[in-house]
């Protein structure tokens, strides 16, 4: 499947559940916000929300700033 | 103790730093504990999918010894920084924010009339809004009103280093401001955070004056030391200016006359 992945198209198989998308993606879970087709997920949705073929998917983390 | 306290946090540290800038992670971890800042802001960006090699910044920062305040900096409509706002919550897991909506290039002025709209967004999802405005006080009462638990005038543009511009609008801010007054950027050296202190102010915020100094370590120090210095001043109640001298040792009893 095909997804935007911060802002870019990513092939990877689908469909997969955001928990596994981190993991193949090799991102601590702990240390990110991921937003699903503009909503912003709670960590505990994770596990049960499925990223599909044409989703858009945001993962961000902390940055330094001022 | 001289505490200070937003929304339902208490601080004994009147000094907000960032943690931008630094030329690397131990100088800035050396930069914060001279600084003695309880409260750091951070940036919200998204993670590098292709380059997992990097660290992340949180390696750096012991969270038990410091509160995180996310930022919504290179925003620039309130939708840009609401959602923002909401990763960042996500992220960090606490409901802070320091609201930036920027509305020019060259000198990251806010858009206010998209601060204030985002601050009344956010406050009614539950975040704690810390905005950073320009130093007027009809937009900083805006603010007030939108329910921001502080007020963050600037005191010269980010990362200007010019000091404290307009030191009259502070005051004026200052006397009418219910919400805690933060002087967020601007700041170039000591003597700024101490102006900005004896003006009134609850708390600094500051991140370049320190990561782009020369010994960002000793400037901290120099800065934590500047902040206390002019909150003291300010409580003492400093004496009026006057246009002519007023003698300090007696008048009388002078030998020869």
């Amino acid at each position: 499947m095909r997804i935007t992945l911060n802002g870019d198209a990513h092939e990877l198989a689908g469909p997969l559940t955001v928990t596994e998308l981190l993991v193949r993606l090799d991102i601590d879970a702990r240390r990110v916000a991921v937003e699903h087709n503009l909503v912003v997920l709670k960590r505990e949705l994770f596990d049960r929300t499925t990223v599909g073929d044409g989703d858009e998917v945001e993962i961000v983390n902390f940055v330094g700033g001022g | 103790m001289d505490l200070f306290t937003i929304a339902d946090k208490t601080f004994s540290s009147r000094l907000i730093v960032g943690t931008g800038k630094y030329s690397s992670p131990a100088v800035m971890v050396q930069a914060h504990e001279a600084s003695g800042a309880e409260m750091i802001t951070v940036a919200v960006r998204r993670v590098n999918i292709s380059d997992r090699t990097k660290e992340s910044l949180l390696d750096y920062i012991d969270m038990s010894r410091y509160f995180l305040l996310p930022n919504t900096a290179g925003c620039y409509t309130a939708d840009e920084a609401v959602r923002t706002a909401r990763l960042g919550r996500e992220a960090g897991l606490s409901n802070w924010v320091k609201l930036e909506v920027i509305g020019d290039e060259r000198t990251l002025f806010p858009d206010n009339e998209q601060l204030v709209e985002a601050t009344r967004v956010l406050v009614r999802e539950g975040f704690v809004v810390l905005p950073y405005t320009t130093d007027d006080p009809v937009v900083c009462r805006k603010l007030e009103d939108a329910g921001a638990a502080a007020i963050m005038p600037l005191g010269a543009p980010i990362g200007s280093g010019l000091g404290i511009q307009n030191v009259n609008n502070l005051r004026i801010i200052r006397e009418f401001a219910r919400v805690p007054l933060i002087v967020d950027a601007g700041v170039g050296t000591a003597s700024d955070a101490s102006l900005a202190m004896e003006l009134g102010a609850d708390a600094v915020l500051m991140n370049t004056a320190i990561a782009g100094a020369q010994d960002p370590a000793a400037m901290a120090e120099a800065m934590k030391l500047a902040v206390r210095a002019g909150r003291l001043a300010y409580l003492s109640g400093r004496i009026p200016r006057k246009l002519y001298a007023s003698a300090s040792s007696p008048v009388e009893g002078l030998v020869g006359r």
